[in-house]
């Protein structure tokens, strides 16, 4: 199975400049990966302002229920992408993202 | 020994409201009725609202909700409404139940999620009385006999032996009077394969005999309360059954061995007849929600909420797939937990539609201390009466289809075929507090998938609020339509079918949804005969006239699906399970049925990806003197690098042309999208060898197409090819290229004037 290289942090930089749309083979790779994590733990957003206004949420337990992680609020969803990006870097390569 | 209750409603920290009405299609002078259920609140406002556009973020115009003065507007008392869900059936039979010279229970059986507590089957148990006597899963899976006198002495023997999920079992037990003896046994008889399992039968002395149980026969579910007032079901049920049962039966004495095996048969030998109470045929009246009894005392039935009819018997051999053609091979119902039809909630007030109230969306808005909920319905205009040359085809059935997806937010793949992260709100957060049942994209409990919706419960993605997509994108297009001043009469999918063309006479044209996905044949029919007779049809979206729906022709308000076969399929049907019980027809793509899409429109599903959208570049076509009037005052070549769906006009679900599929020859391809995000791929009826090449990097397919032809007979049809095209109408205030073409489409679609084929048309 594929195993994010945690030194491309070229990617990360990739996906923090555009979240959505087209982006490198290599890239789709890694959020193939993250998006296809399995929902106990995965994050999300809740929705407080529609369209403009959202909280980080994780689903958890069994079946799964959404809980709200209320520190991270956002008003720009792909600011959104890029801190669960960050989540999940850490969490599938074991190290802390450190770019900007 | 525990009761597995069903009816999950989560205590909640804060009001929540929701309802549904009584019908969705009303004229002026009709009445609706609307049915809440408030949580936590000892009141709450109700009132009519006209839904003209959704809450779209900044870049949109504001959302617009415009009260209407109505005589329901109002504080009511709140009350919590229950929901009684998981599927099952009951025959009265009180009386009838004689055990004094014993009794036999017999059925095949298919258990899906043995092991998940405990589980009824069939019998007189009741476990209000703890009377009668039933076979049910323990909760390890075993089969195990309750067997009760209802005062108080009672019996629960196992086999002890947990039966295999997906496995056909023949199961018996039976009470001999004589001796004193009760038999219990558990074979499998799977006509394939190989089963480490050899039949199991245990016995076990019983000093009393079974009485006191419900007055009838339950399947699925034991009885544990009367039922609530107005609701159809008789009892209030615990222990759902998730699984098949086939071939039912019951006899007033022991049968032995031989006798057993002919118990089975669909026709119960005269030998046997004395001792018969009831044999049931799940097989027919197969379209309805009856049970029909083969034995001699005519013990009939119902269903309540929809278990799965039209499934595999234990003996399906796999040389007939149609149920019509081997009833003795279908008589089997899957019965689920998580199966809903009809909240039977009370009416909480009533519209009377007053005449002057202009056709549109509307929907009552129920406010509850914070919390809110819309319960949307559509006015058509009076009886005969148009008031507008242009007809909105409200995709109601396609809204019912995706009504209460949850699976969106609980699988693990869904993010991935999104793009992005999953996004909820308050509103969605009801599927996870209350049981309010499932959408044909979602699987029930046990893995199968869910064949059946209906809209007498509350629906969470109707609204002006929540994820733009269906109900809620299609407000851009009556925004959009509200602005031209051309006006529109709306017509929902179930006029429609109820109607067939006749619902569109005398319109010049239909604008559908963003979305029409799901059609029934008489709608399709319908649809077909009015372009036929020189209408003008304007395809506004993507992933259109793609399955097949049909309605159940006794219980109004419930669609079934059946995702046979091929096509972008939430779940699979399970083999020999690709016809609908409601109709008999073939489910699946309409593309397997002579009836692509191409066809109609001239394009047809290609690939979604809900991260971005993108742009279209006009083709040389669109410079055809045939098109001119669609490009008036479009002077650039790409448009729709805009919108609110992913920021252009190209996206969510695309289709493309294909002569192949049907498209006319004389169809102008306008314009076409391109590149297109990696999510995009291309959709699986499109893919013979599986290859790594089947995205947009690679594969020219994927595309939007915008198309245009004459039909031949005065009328024409324009596609944009793509969902997301309606959230690039409102840009710029309504003033961009995207918005000009469909604008110019409409004004000439409307003008009488007929269409005529080009001197070239094939």
């Amino acid at each position: 199975m594929f195993k994010i290289d945690p030194d491309r942090t070229d990617l990360a930089l990739e996906f923090k400049r555009k979240p959505y749309g087209r982006h490198s083979p290599d890239l789709q790779a890694v959020l193939s990966v993250m998006r296809g994590l399995p929902i106990e733990g995965k994050h999300l957003l809740v929705t407080t302002k529609p369209q403009e206004e959202w909280v980080l949420a994780r689903m958890t337990g069994s079946p799964v229920r959404p809980e709200l992680v209320p520190e991270h609020v956002f008003t720009d969803i792909r600011e959104a992408e890029w801190l669960v990006f960050k989540l999940r870097w850490k969490l599938l390569t074991g190290r802390d993202l450190d770019v900007d | 020994m525990s009761i597995e209750r069903n009816e999950k409603a989560a205590p909640v920290s804060r009001p929540q409201i929701m309802g549904y009405t009584d019908r969705l299609s009303v004229r002026p002078g009709a009445s609706i009725g609307f049915k809440v259920s408030c949580h936590g609140a000892t009141q709450y406002r109700g009132s009519i609202v006209r839904l003209l556009a959704p809450a779209a973020g900044k870049a949109a115009p504001p959302m617009r909700v415009e009260p209407v003065e109505t005589g329901v507007t109002g504080t009511y008392p709140g009350r919590v409404q229950e929901i009684a869900i998981g599927s099952w059936g009951f025959v009265p039979a009180e009386g009838l139940l004689d055990t004094a010279q014993g009794l036999t229970l017999q059925a095949m059986i298919w258990p899906s999620l043995p092991g998940r507590g405990r589980q009824a089957i069939l019998g007189t148990w009741s476990e209000a009385t703890r009377g009668g006597f039933g076979l049910e899963l323990d909760e390890t899976g075993a089969l195990r006999l309750q067997a009760g006198d209802g005062a108080g002495r009672t019996i629960a023997l196992s086999t002890g032996t947990p039966l295999i999920r997906r496995t056909w079992y023949r199961i018996a037990a039976h009470f001999d009077r004589a001796s004193g003896e009760v038999t219990l046994s558990q074979e499998p008889i799977e006509l394939h394969g190989f089963v480490a399992q050899d039949r199991v039968t245990v016995r076990q002395r019983l000093d009393f005999t079974p009485r006191g149980g419900a007055p009838g026969v339950s399947f699925a579910a034991w009885p544990i309360a009367d039922g609530l007032p107005g609701r159809a079901a008789p009892f209030r049920t615990a222990c759902h059954f998730n699984g098949k049962i086939d071939r039912p039966r019951l006899a007033s004495r022991t049968l032995g061995e031989t006798e057993l095996e002919q118990f089975g048969a669909l026709d119960v030998p005269v030998a046997l007849a004395d001792a018969v109470v009831g044999a049931w045929d799940f097989a027919l009246d197969m379209t309805t929600e009856a049970i029909r009894d083969r034995g001699p005392r005519g013990l009939d039935g119902q269903f309540f909420n929809m278990p799965t009819r039209a499934a595999t018997g234990h003996n399906w051999d796999g040389s007939e797939m149609d149920w019509k053609q081997a009833p003795a091979q279908y008589g089997a119902v899957h019965f689920h937990d998580d199966d809903l039809h009809d909240c039977g909630w009370d009416t909480d007030f009533t519209l009377t539609v007053p005449a002057d109230l202009g056709s549109g969306v509307y929907a009552a808005l129920l406010e509850a201390e914070g919390a809110s909920f819309q319960v949307p319905f559509y006015v058509r205009p009076p009886q005969g009466e148009r008031r507008s040359p242009v007809a909105y085809l409200a995709a109601t059935a396609t809204y019912a289809v995706y009504a209460n997806l949850k699976a969106r937010l609980t699988t693990d793949i869904w993010e991935v075929s999104q793009g992005k992260l999953l996004v909820m709100d308050d509103i969605d957060q009801l599927l996870f507090d209350h049981p309010l049942g499932l959408s044909c994209y979602d699987r029930h409990s046990d893995g199968s998938g869910v064949a059946y919706v209906s809209r007498l419960r509350p629906h969470t993605h109707t609204r002006t609020t929540g994820r733009l997509w269906n109900f809620t994108a299609d407000l851009f297009i009556i925004d959009w339509l509200e602005r031209i001043g051309l006006g529109y009469d709306l017509i929902t999918d179930e006029d429609l079918h109820a109607e067939g063309a006749a619902a569109l006479q005398g319109y010049q044209v239909v604008v559908t949804g963003s979305h029409p996905e799901y059609y029934t044949t008489e709608m399709l029919d319908g649809l077909e005969a009015w372009l036929n007779d020189g209408g003008r049809l304007m395809y506004m979206g993507g992933n259109g006239f793609y399955w097949r729906v049909s309605h159940h022709p006794t219980a109004p308000g419930v669609y079934e699906v059946r995702r046979a076969e091929d096509g972008l399929r939430a779940w699979d049907a399970e083999p020999g399970e690709y016809y609908h019980s409601t109709t008999g027809e073939y489910g699946g793509l309409w593309r397997r049925q002579n009836r692509a899409p191409n066809r109609l429109t001239g394009v047809g599903f290609i690939a979604q990806g809900f991260d971005a959208s993108s742009y279209y570049r006009r083709r040389p076509e669109s410079r055809d003197p045939r098109a001119a009037f669609i490009f008036e005052g479009v002077e650039s070549t790409l448009f729709g690098n805009y919108g609110i769906m992913g920021d252009g006009a190209a996206g969510m679900e695309i289709d493309c042309a294909d002569p192949k599929l049907g498209t006319p020859a004389h169809a102008l391809v306008l314009a076409s999208s391109e590149e297109h995000s990696n999510v995009y791929e291309l959709v699986n009826e499109e893919i013979t060898i599986s290859h790594n090449a089947n995205g947009p990097l690679h594969n020219p397919a994927i595309r939007a197409d915008m198309t245009f032809f004459e039909t031949g007979s005065g009328g024409a049809v324009f596609t944009t090819g793509s969902i997301a095209y309606a959230g690039a109408l409102c840009i710029d205030g309504f003033d961009n290229d995207a918005a000009r073409i469909a604008t110019n489409v409409l004004r000439r679609f409307a003008d009488p004037k007929p269409f005529v084929l080009p001197d070239d048309a094939e």
